[in-house]
């Protein structure tokens, strides 16, 4: 009985999925390939402006650009889905049983899916500005693998916080903000890591799976600290998450 | 626990004589076939796609497991007089001493044990903790204390289609709706043209939910939580969907679950309805059970109760 049961939530959380990446682009003429155009069309932007604000003339500026912009948009739209994924299935929570993590997990996965996708463009942005893979893409895997273990347990504890008070909400838009600039995404990291502020970007879980990252496809030498620090936040965000979560998943009805 | 809902067959069976209406008729039929096949064996009974536990083959009559058992189940809600959702003001409240909720028991030791093939019909005025009971038994709301087991599979027919996508097609939706329900994939595929064809829909399929009228998405639900055999199926006055007909076709759907010896449980006001379609019931009041055994005895007081 158990077995099946669980085969049957695999099969609810595939289709939830599906639903998510479905409906996202429904009813829009280009459908999927926003998920290319948009980091594009931003990056473009950053692009031009940094570039010239910092006087960037390195070719791969740009993939340094996207790199940053791709992973921080990811972990932005991923702990938004997950933080108000509750609410917004809260017609199907109030009617039938069904283990309440799979709606936080499936909004994780379905911009994951998309993520994942849009790296093409990632390709394509080396492939342009002469960006050569070296060995450290092998290790690719692991910050993309951190970024999701991430945004996932940052959305559990958001989620769970997000259900009694709604707030969290607007208080997340802002503090997405300070992540945002504490990320270096569009500016070189090293002026601040030398800097007084070095705390508020040693402190950023989210900028040592950038950075990581960045290692892989720049191809500059791997910092193994670095990679343990973001291994353990990450790991550390869902386990927080998930006890959090099922400390207070039985009382989210009380409150949708 | 069980001495409450003594039932006894043979009263069961005259009561059911005395009234003469059609469903009466079939469900009459439903309780003489049932009694025979007791009397060979129940192996042969046992409906739903899933037949795992072989626990009803042991062949008992009278000290059958009880398909679904609710020990001294208590739930409390607190209620607080505003809502306080935001952080602002639940500080303030926090820091002034403020917090205060008001506890509510929504059900009060309900104790029921149903077996299989039973009917129960839950009576009580607006309030009396009728949905959240049956919110319980469906895995909605936890309990606060009691226990609570289930054996098989529960169609919570209430508020159907509640769980759709608008923005989904109808088709898209069977699959999405299946899988909250619980179905598994190559199920719901085996099944898919048997819900095209029951909800009358064909043509539909297609087009966005949001097209949909409320009584084609009522059927589309109907349709989709009903394509199961259920062991345990809950109804929350949901025979009232769709047009004449639509409700003639369910009223059959749900009457040859009866056949086939569902345990039904059954919210409605109306002791009319519960006496005809329940051979038990219970009336709730505030939370409490306070009157529970056959059907008409218990329609009886209910009626009293409201005059």
């Amino acid at each position: 009985m158990n077995g099946k049961k669980k085969q049957s939530y695999r099969f609810l959380l595939w289709e939830l999925v599906k639903k998510g990446i479905k409906l996202k682009y429904r009813r829009s003429y280009l459908g999927i390939i926003w998920t290319l155009i948009e980091p594009i069309l931003t990056t473009i932007v950053l692009t031009i402006v940094f570039g010239t604000i910092f006087h960037k003339s390195d070719k791969s500026f740009a993939v340094y650009i996207l790199t940053g912009r791709m992973l921080y948009s990811y972990f932005s739209t991923s702990t938004n889905a997950a933080m108000k994924s509750i609410r917004a299935n809260a017609s199907m929570i109030k009617k039938v049983y069904v283990p309440k993590i799979l709606y936080p997990l499936a909004n994780s996965l379905y911009t994951y899916i998309i993520f994942l996708i849009s790296l093409i463009v990632l390709v394509g942005a080396m492939i342009v500005r002469d960006v050569h893979p070296t060995l450290n893409l092998l290790w690719v895997w692991i910050p993309l693998l951190q970024l999701f273990l991430l945004s996932f347990g940052v959305g559990l504890i958001l989620v769970t916080i997000e259900v009694p008070f709604r707030d969290m909400e607007y208080m997340w838009n802002v503090c997405l903000l300070i992540i945002m600039y504490a990320s270096a995404i569009f500016y070189d990291a090293e002026t601040i890591l030398e800097s007084k502020y070095a705390l508020l970007m040693k402190c950023n879980p989210l900028y040592m799976v950038i950075r990581t990252f960045r290692h892989c496809i720049l191809g500059t030498a791997m910092e193994w600290n670095w990679v343990i620090y973001g291994t353990i936040c990450s790991v550390g965000s869902v386990l927080v998450g998930y006890v959090l979560f099922k400390m207070n998943e039985d009382k989210f009805i009380l409150h949708i | 626990m069980s001495k409450r809902f003594t039932l006894i067959r043979r009263e069961e069976i005259r009561a059911v004589m005395t009234l003469n209406h059609s469903i009466i008729a079939r469900r009459n039929f439903r309780v003489e076939k049932k009694k025979d096949i007791k009397t060979e064996s129940e192996t042969s009974e046992k409906p739903g796609l899933e037949q795992t536990d072989k626990e009803t083959a042991a062949g008992q009559t009278e000290q059958e497991e009880p398909i679904l058992a609710l020990d001294h189940v208590s739930v409390r809600f607190n209620l607080s007089k505003e809502i306080v959702d935001d952080f602002k003001e639940y500080c303030i409240k926090l820091i002034k001493g403020q917090l205060k909720y008001n506890e509510f028991w929504a059900l009060t030791n309900v104790s029921i044990s149903l077996r299989k093939g039973e009917r129960l019909g839950i009576l009580g005025l607006n309030g009396a903790g009728k949905s959240t009971l049956l919110k319980v038994i469906a895995g909605v709301y936890k309990q606060t204390s009691g226990t609570v087991t289930v054996k098989g599979k529960i169609a919570p027919l209430l508020e159907l289609g509640a769980g759709f996508d608008p923005q989904y097609t109808g088709k898209e939706n069977v699959f999405l709706y299946g899988a909250v329900l619980g179905y598994r994939r190559n199920f719901l595929e085996s099944k898919y043209d048997e819900i095209v064809e029951f909800s009358e829909l064909g043509e539909f399929m297609d087009v966005p939910l949001k097209n949909y009228s409320s009584g084609m998405r009522a059927r589309l639900g109907f349709a989709i939580a009903t394509v199961v055999e259920p062991e345990i199926l809950i109804l929350d006055e949901v025979l009232s969907v769709g047009d004449t007909k639509f409700r003639k076709k369910s009223e059959k759907k749900i009457m040859s679950m009866f056949d086939k010896g569902v345990t039904v449980l059954f919210v409605s006001h109306s002791t009319d309805q519960v006496r005809r379609l329940c051979n038990k019931a219970i009336i709730l009041e505030k939370g409490s059970v306070i009157a529970s055994g056959d059907v008409n005895e218990v329609a009886d007081i209910y009626d009293k109760m409201t005059e």
